[in-house]
């Protein structure tokens, strides 16, 4: 640790390099779309490749001021992911739609957003003064898709976007970010009191009753949200992050039993009393029977199309804008994996997991050099959310689990989902800054004096 | 756009999949790069189970330095009379059994501060406590230097450094 605090490296340079990949990779396969494709090589092109080369460079640029010794590899791998998602989605246009373009605008408001969080924010262990504000966001986010005149009204069977004017927004992908800082303010404060006291059953020591207050608020929660927003999938999101993120305050295997037992049961629950759930359960079980096959709603046809894209992309893929994943429902959000596995195989699939994979770790390298609890707790959970929303997104379109309604982060198109995901990397950038760079030993100055701190 | 042949095409389509991993061997060396810095560097510091299992994590013997703190001292609190010896290993002080000097003070956090040298000089870093850590009066913000004699207090605890 000396040796290591003794000369941290900015390191900003490699980054840059990283950085001219990750371009090429997303600009790459913008132009292997357009050989591929009638639209070819037009005026979109140029201009939207060149705009995400400003984009990235703009952010390289705020992390060279602000976060000197932020993680040099997290850029790099975000701008990779956005690229690739952004031709992708560009390569499902129909004429006349604009999905592509619209992501795009959506990618410069989130990278946008992000380096206002870095510019502005200049220690991340300033959020923890707004533990119960982000409570109270997180609750109002939540709610916001049922408010009558706001609420967009169910669309394909879920209520979770709200219409303001033209555009539709999905708050609960930001309520993901307000709750994990609750959850990492309120469990940096009370991890000792969970800690210390309990029952001891066996070899594992139960929490008294009233300190699982938390975790029963949290169930009821995700229920609600699946009673009122039939949405499985945030749902799932959300109790899986507080599950991790008590265990990681705690270390205590006793809280991942209870909230095991808790998914469980409530998704038994869910299953018996809710028509969408059981369909979801019954199209990713019986998915190949033709009866299964051909429902509507609630048919496996999605899944069952995606897992044969991929069979046909194989190990190495049809080349991107030549399979044909206008046949799988949903191929340029939900199912944007499968066409990854159709267009660039088994190893451009591998590829992109890997990349989830190194950005997940780093977020976790962030957790362990950082050295105050919240932001441990919050760079944790932060970077388990992005992981986990990639094995359910993942695992669905693989027929590993039942496929649920998440976004891929930072590939599907959607622009609530890349606004949030992009804040939560801004967020780790901090964290990463904090964490590898120097430990401030200068006298304090002008540092404001706390006189008494009320726990 | 028929104008370039299927093998253009097939070559450069392989090429994209070639470029994927270009990166990701690229991000992987650049993390390898930064994780090999030592086990000890990497791990933090060896907390004095860790050391006791692995003997070869051990901080090497203190070198000799000019006039400075060679003794922590526990002035207040539970522990009062208790000194450290301090070799040029950090030390953990908390509640938690991996603690260097474990404080039985039930105001004191699991891990509450750190005490670590830097060239000649000790200081104090508060590891997110709950009720904080205070040196001469002042609540700690940021890892501060620790003189000789200055009281550094946490919960009901009090120490100092002695040469």
């Amino acid at each position: 640790m000396i040796e290591n605090l003794a000369m941290p490296k900015p390191r900003r340079n490699v980054e840059l390099v990283l950085l001219i990949l990750a371009l090429a990779v997303g600009i790459g396969a913008s132009s292997m779309v357009g050989l591929n494709s009638p639209a070819a090589f037009d005026g979109d092109f140029w201009f939207q490749s060149s705009l995400l080369v400003v984009a990235a460079l703009a952010f390289h640029l705020v992390l060279r001021f602000r976060a000197k010794y932020a993680d040099p590899v997290m850029l790099p791998i975000v701008v990779a992911l956005n690229g690739l998602g952004l031709a992708l989605i560009h390569r499902m246009d129909q004429p006349g739609e604009d999905t592509g373009n619209n992501q795009l605008r959506w990618t410069l408001l989130a990278m946008a957003v992000a380096i206002a969080v870095i510019w502005l924010l200049k220690d991340h262990r300033v959020i923890r003064r707004f533990t119960f504000i982000s409570l109270a966001a997180s609750a109002v986010l939540l709610v916001l898709p049922l408010v009558p005149g706001i609420s967009a009204g169910e669309v394909l069977g879920a209520s979770v976007w709200i219409r303001i004017g033209p555009m539709t927004f999905q708050p609960g992908e930001v309520a993901k970010i307000t709750l994990a800082i609750f959850f990492a303010g309120y469990l940096s404060s009370n991890r000792d009191l969970i800690l210390l006291v309990g029952r001891k059953v066996g070899p594992m020591q139960f929490p008294r009753f009233k300190d699982l207050g938390p975790m029963i608020t949290a169930w009821l929660v995700s229920i609600g949200i699946l009673v009122f927003q039939r949405d499985l999938g945030t749902s799932v999101l959300f109790f899986g992050l507080f599950i991790v993120m008590i265990y990681v305050a705690t270390s205590r295997i006793s809280w991942v039993v209870i909230g095991l037992a808790l998914i469980v049961g409530g998704g038994f629950l869910a299953s018996k009393a809710f028509a969408h759930v059981a369909f979801r359960l019954d199209s990713w079980w019986n998915a190949f029977t033709p009866e299964v096959f051909g429902r509507f709603p609630g048919g496996s046809a999605q899944i069952v199309q995606g897992l044969f894209g991929m069979a046909d992309g194989g190990l190495v893929g049809t080349g991107l804008g030549q399979g044909r994943p206008d046949l799988v429902p949903f191929a340029n959000s939900d199912m944007i994996i499968a066409l990854i596995g159709e267009e660039l195989g088994l190893i451009g699939l591998f590829a992109v997991v890997l990349l989830y994979l190194m950005l997940f770790t780093r977020g976790f390298r962030a957790a362990l050099g950082t050295r105050d609890a919240f932001g441990k707790l919050l760079a944790c959970g932060l970077s388990f959310a992005i992981a986990l929303q990639c094995f359910v997104v993942v695992g669905g379109v693989t027929r590993l689990i039942p496929l649920t309604g998440l976004t891929t982060p930072f590939l599907a198109a959607g622009g609530s989902s890349l606004l949030a995901n992009w804040i939560i990397v801004g967020l780790l950038l901090m964290i990463s800054h904090t964490a590898r760079g120097p430990v401030d030993t200068t006298p304090i100055t002008h540092a404001p004096t706390l006189a008494v701190k009320t726990p | 756009m028929s104008d370039i042949s299927e093998l253009t095409i097939t070559a450069l389509r392989f090429g994209f999949l070639l470029l994927l991993w270009v990166l990701i061997f690229s991000i992987v060396s650049t993390m390898r790069r930064d994780l090999v810095i030592g086990r000890k560097a990497a791990m933090g510091t060896p907390t004095a189970r860790e050391v006791r299992k692995h003997p070869e994590l051990a901080p090497a013997p203190p070198q000799p330095v000019k006039q400075q703190a060679h003794q922590l001292v526990v002035v207040e609190g539970p522990l009062k009379g208790t000194s450290v010896p301090l070799a040029a290993s950090p030390i953990l002080l908390g509640r938690a059994q991996e603690a260097t000097l474990v404080l039985e003070d039930d105001y004191a956090s699991g891990r509450h501060a750190r005490l670590f040298p830097q060239g000649s000089r000790w200081f104090i870093e508060d590891l997110g406590s709950t009720n904080g850590t205070y040196l001469a009066d002042q609540q700690l913000t940021r890892a501060l230097p620790v003189e000789l004699g200055v009281p550094v207090r946490i919960g009901k605890t009090v120490i100092e450094l002695r040469p």
